[in-house]
């Protein structure tokens, strides 16, 4: 989940910097009461804050759960351009906390109009991984959602597309495969790899063609700008490629990043066997590991 | 070949994007120069991941000689070049890098840092130390290096925590049974309360290769003889000295007469 750290929109770099900065403060300077009320106080930009710090320290108390679902509707804190801040932390925020009792809220925001707003929703029902949000998913690919456009922040996009391809790869919606395979040629590069790893997760192995859509992913580790190259590490980590280790550990980012792909393969790898087995697969990914730290 | 040195060097001076630069670093990293330091440490600097990465390479692929100027690097204030730069050391392993990495492995804000520390504690130089200073330096080491497999909050600490205590029960196998015998036994705890999956993996790993080479003690492949000065030896004491000096405000232990017979053997080392 580190790939909202690593892109360019201007409203996820702010959130790296409320990251960062509460980072080298007292992380503990909040309590949990104090959340909670400032998430309904008066003071916008306690809200918004607070609702970002019940995700980040996983507040999963039934109260917190209560009042970030009701921030998903909050119409108080808005942007010059009719965005909803307060809510797009709120829909993070309750993806962080494994709550599925939010999922019908959530479904309810891929609706707003705010595009980040749907994209956090999007991302968090892929954490929650309740497939009862694929339906309205897949609407939303196709752009279908009555008030979803024209977006009144519109990026370059209509719609936060990655995000809502990767939740259906997540969530195992083979209905959508006709549609995703359309995204392969989107021109947006971070789009076409979402749509390589959602084909990836959702079509079978016994499927031809089956590994060109990780091979897709490993090619893709040469592109020449960063970013697209971190969104890939995170991409082969979640569907754990093997064949992609090598690639992994050679391509120019972070090494911190690299492991956590790499981590995402050895995980693949530990799954099937008993725990006292390394297969010839988890050695080789521990090896390339060693030498990343 | 000072020519090519020079081009590489005016190649790094001269990329204009991110993407140059990162190829002229890590071609003069590839050169393996001396006369490429200054140029290699001055990347660690830049703010550019993958510059830094192969500058750091090459350092430790230098090695010893790259050793002050990286010490020098630690006192200032940019925190990302500190953190490579302790990095390096970790990867080079020279011994005047030890009380840094000390510290660095148990307390670094950056886990990237802690992690890296973790590595390079378990492979140090050893056969670099004078044998009065080797027992406390490695006893200094699996100390650290326990502590922060079982404590550290990051999977990937704990992971790296694990590889330096593998390296660690093969380089004191021979001197140390009874120490290796209790890395392998805290290996089986860490096994058994372990969260992440590849924690556990590692450790099974680690001692799956411990076996193999329980009568095997592999020698380290550097043979090069120590260039560290009676100096830098005293320097090293009292820095581990001060250390367990801190430490004794709290656990109490620790014996200062073991230092006082130490600082005898390195004043008679001196230079021979």
């Amino acid at each position: 989940m580190y790939r909202h750290l690593s892109e360019g929109t201007g409203n996820r770099k702010q959130e790296q910097k409320v990251e960062n900065a509460a980072n080298i403060q007292d992380d503990n300077q909040l309590t949990v009461e104090q959340a909670i009320a400032n998430l309904q106080g008066e003071d916008l930009g306690l809200r918004v804050y607070a609702a970002w710090w019940l995700g980040r320290f996983r507040v999963d108390a039934p109260e917190a759960i209560d009042v970030l679902i009701q921030a998903l509707e909050d119409e108080d804190d808005r942007t010059n351009a009719g965005g909803y801040p307060l809510r797009r932390n709120a829909a993070r925020a309750l993806g962080k906390l494994g709550e599925q009792r939010a999922v019908p809220s959530l479904i309810k925001a891929l609706e707003c109009s705010d595009f980040y707003v749907r994209e956090a929703a999007a991302q968090s029902l892929e954490m929650l991984g309740d497939s009862s949000s694929i339906p309205r998913l897949i609407e939303l690919l196709n752009d279908q959602v009555p008030g979803t456009l024209p977006a009144p922040e519109p990026p370059q996009l209509a719609q936060p597309f990655d995000a809502i391809i990767e939740a259906l790869g997540t969530l195992g919606a083979s209905d959508a495969i006709p549609i995703i395979q359309e995204f392969l040629d989107h021109p947006v590069p971070r789009i076409q790899y979402a749509a390589a790893r959602a084909m990836y997760q959702l079509t079978s192995e016994s499927t031809a063609g089956y590994n060109q859509y990780g091979d897709r992913l490993i090619h893709a580790l040469a592109q020449d700008d960063l970013q697209l190259r971190r969104a890939v590490l995170s991409d082969l980590g979640a569907i754990g490629y093997l064949p992609a280790a090598e690639a992994i550990a050679d391509t120019l980012a972070e090494n911190s990043l690299k492991l956590i792909s790499l981590k995402g393969l050895l995980e693949k790898q530990l799954q099937p066997t008993k725990p006292e087995d390394l297969s010839p697969g988890a050695i080789k990914v521990m090896q390339l590991m060693d030498a990343l730290l | 070949m000072p020519d090519s040195l020079n081009t590489l060097i005016r190649a790094v001076e001269d990329a204009n994007s991110s993407i140059l630069l990162q190829e002229a670093v890590k071609n003069l990293a590839a050169a393996r120069l001396e006369g490429a330091i200054p140029t290699l440490i001055a990347a660690l600097s830049y703010n550019n991941p993958g510059a830094a990465v192969a500058a750091v390479d090459g350092l430790i692929q230098i090695g010893e000689p790259a050793v002050p100027s990286l010490l020098e690097l630690l006192d200032m204030h940019n925190y990302t070049a500190r953190s490579w730069a302790i990095r390096t050391l970790a990867g080079i392993g020279d011994p005047r890098g030890l009380v840094t990495l000390l510290g660095a492995a148990t307390a670094d804000f950056a886990l990237s840092v802690r992690r890296a520390a973790a590595k390079g504690l378990g492979m140090m130089k050893w056969h670099w130390f004078p044998e009065e200073l080797l027992e406390i330096a490695q006893a200094e080491a699996m100390e650290a290096l326990l502590f922060v497999a079982q404590e550290d909050e990051e999977w990937v600490v704990r992971y790296s925590a694990i590889v330096g205590l593998q390296f660690l029960a093969n380089a004191i196998a021979v001197s140390h049974p009874d120490w290796r015998s209790q890395i392998l036994s805290n290996f089986e705890q860490i096994a058994a309360k372990e969260e992440s999956w590849p924690v556990r993996a590692r450790v099974l790993m680690a001692q799956q290769e411990l076996q193999k080479t329980a009568t095997i003690p592999t020698q380290d492949t550097d043979n090069r003889p120590s260039p560290l000065s009676s100096m830098d030896w005293q320097k090293i004491m009292e820095e581990l000295y001060g250390r367990k000096g801190q430490e004794r405000l709290v656990f109490a232990e620790g014996d200062p007469r073991r230092y006082e017979q130490l600082a005898v053997a390195i004043a008679q080392h001196s230079d021979e």
